[in-house]
């Protein structure tokens, strides 16, 4: 990838999470959806996750997901070098499930991510809060909350770093 | 770069394709493995304790010689994974009605297999089945003659990791039958590949390889003096059925003078974890106490193999593509 843009920063991003914990009682009031418990994906939606998770003032353990294990193309990009536990300390069955990640794109993270939560119990719903929406679906997967849907190009792509001093940064595929 | 090229273990991009030796492979690869296993060993603690990322694919048990525990790890990682898995007990098999073993090889792959996990008593012999493996087809040694057992080193060195965190302060000793134990080969290679402060073996010298000391280890004969302040024991099951000469006198005199008891135990520092790869002989390697007691780690090596196992068939199964990858 060349040129990094940075698009926002800390602040910026701490805002627009409080923005959207904000939408997202009011969705879970809406649909009458109590108690529930959050996980994150790994890495950039565990850093949302946990801000949401403070914010929101969660009792359970804030859950962690690493999906590398159930990507669709698994045997052909392999094993991720930074592949890490997924732990969830609560249990799945029956809960109502905030689950959350950095970028909505292609809806491949999100279909491994659920399949992943499946293993683990059979929740009683799934709400899914993303940071950013941007175009380029490939399955029929659309989030509950979002942050912003930034106006990208095709060939520009978009990625949180952190954890500490959160950033989101544009930059264009080489090709 | 060129060096990676040689090493029939890696592909071109330097990942694992084959799992033969513990020998030519960086800190980093088998760091690599032990974090991938990390991540396996959460799934006991699952409801479904499997995960897709296999899925369709065929895994092979080559097994020449027999081992009924490592076969059902290996089969039980492949399961985890979502493989296929065949088993193919050669010593009972087609070999013996006088089929070669390339002759058998070639069947399996027609069956679209498209990874070995082979057992044989011959030294080399997974390297040899690795050489003459068609393209995008892994071999894993799971232990051959005297040679080399890297799955189960792995397996010593995750344990090792889950207890004591970093490698580099550790003194760790291998106690008993070097000589006839691909074990601790592998074990020796990786505990330095993985930067410890010292490997001793220990035993008696018939039971010690004469070139010993050439892989990098102290040498001791006495078992107090071996143990003194290690962090680690690794005993080594007596390997009776590779004996072919008068290497002891007795098993009971073995015991007098090599078997680990609480009492000689004491002069290991005091969190110092015990290990054994199994099958463990009661009595003779270690007293029931110990194996039974607060510092033996065995049963965890066990379930841990499973985790490493599945974190090495995992990154031998890949087939770098690096166009695709966006989610």
């Amino acid at each position: 990838m060349s040129e990094l843009r940075t698009f926002m920063n800390h602040n910026a991003i701490i805002d627009l999470i409080d923005g959207m914990a904000h939408v997202l009682c009011s969705r879970l009031a809406d649909h009458h959806i109590e108690n529930p418990a959050i996980i994150g994906i790994h890495t950039g939606g565990a850093w949302v996750a946990k801000h949401l998770h403070n914010t929101l003032g969660i009792q359970d353990p804030l859950g962690l997901l690493d999906i590398n294990f159930y990507r669709d193309d698994f045997t052909r990009i392999g094993v991720n070098p930074e592949v890490k536990p997924s732990s969830i300390d609560f249990d799945i069955e029956g809960r109502n499930i905030i689950l959350v990640d950095d970028v909505l794109q292609t809806g491949r993270t999100i279909r491994a991510a659920m399949n992943e939560i499946f293993d683990y119990g059979r929740p009683a719903s799934i709400t899914l809060v993303t940071l950013i929406e941007r175009s380029g679906r490939q399955l029929p997967i659309q989030p509950d909350v979002i942050g912003l849907r930034p106006p990208l190009q095709e060939d520009e792509h978009i990625a949180l770093s952190g954890p500490e001093e959160l950033s989101l940064n544009i930059g264009r595929k080489d090709n | 770069m060129a060096s990676r090229h040689q090493n029939i273990q890696l592909n071109d991009q330097g990942q694992l394709r084959h799992f033969l030796t513990i020998e030519g492979l960086h800190r980093g690869l088998l760091t690599q493995i032990l974090d991938t296993a990390e991540a396996f060993a959460a799934l006991p603690g699952r409801p479904i304790k499997k995960v897709p990322a296999l899925r369709g694919r065929i895994i092979t048990n080559l097994f020449f010689e027999n081992s009924t525990r490592t076969r059902t790890t290996f089969e039980l990682a492949a399961k985890r994974l979502s493989a296929d898995v065949l088993n193919f007990n050669i010593s009972t098999s087609a070999t013996s009605k006088g089929e070669t073993l390339l002759d058998t090889l070639r069947n399996i792959e027609a069956m679209h297999s498209e990874m070995f996990v082979v057992r044989h008593s011959q030294s080399g012999a997974a390297h040899f089945i690795a050489q003459h493996a068609a393209p995008g087809v892994s071999v894993i040694n799971a232990g051959d003659g005297r040679h080399a057992h890297p799955t189960q080193a792995m397996l010593d060195m995750f344990t090792i990791r889950k207890h004591k965190g970093d490698f580099t302060p550790l003194r760790v000793a291998i106690v008993g039958d070097v000589l006839h134990s691909r074990v601790a080969r592998s074990q020796i290679l990786a505990l330095n590949t993985l930067g410890v402060t010292e490997v001793r073996v220990v035993g008696p010298s018939t039971l010690l390889p004469t070139e010993a000391r050439c892989l990098g280890v102290h040498v001791f004969h006495d078992l107090d003096e071996g143990l003194r302040d290690v962090d680690v024991v690794i005993m080594l099951r007596l390997q009776k059925e590779r004996m072919d000469g008068a290497l002891l006198p007795s098993e009971d005199e073995y015991f007098q003078l090599y078997g680990l008891t609480s009492e000689r135990l004491e002069v290991a520092k005091d969190d110092a974890i015990v290990m054994h790869p199994g099958p463990m002989n009661r009595g003779v390697e270690m007293a029931s106490e110990v194996a039974d007691g607060p510092r033996s780690v065995i049963l965890q090596q066990v379930s841990y193999g499973i985790a490493v196992r599945m974190a090495v068939m995992s990154m031998c199964m890949q087939t770098r593509d690096d166009a695709g990858g966006e989610m």
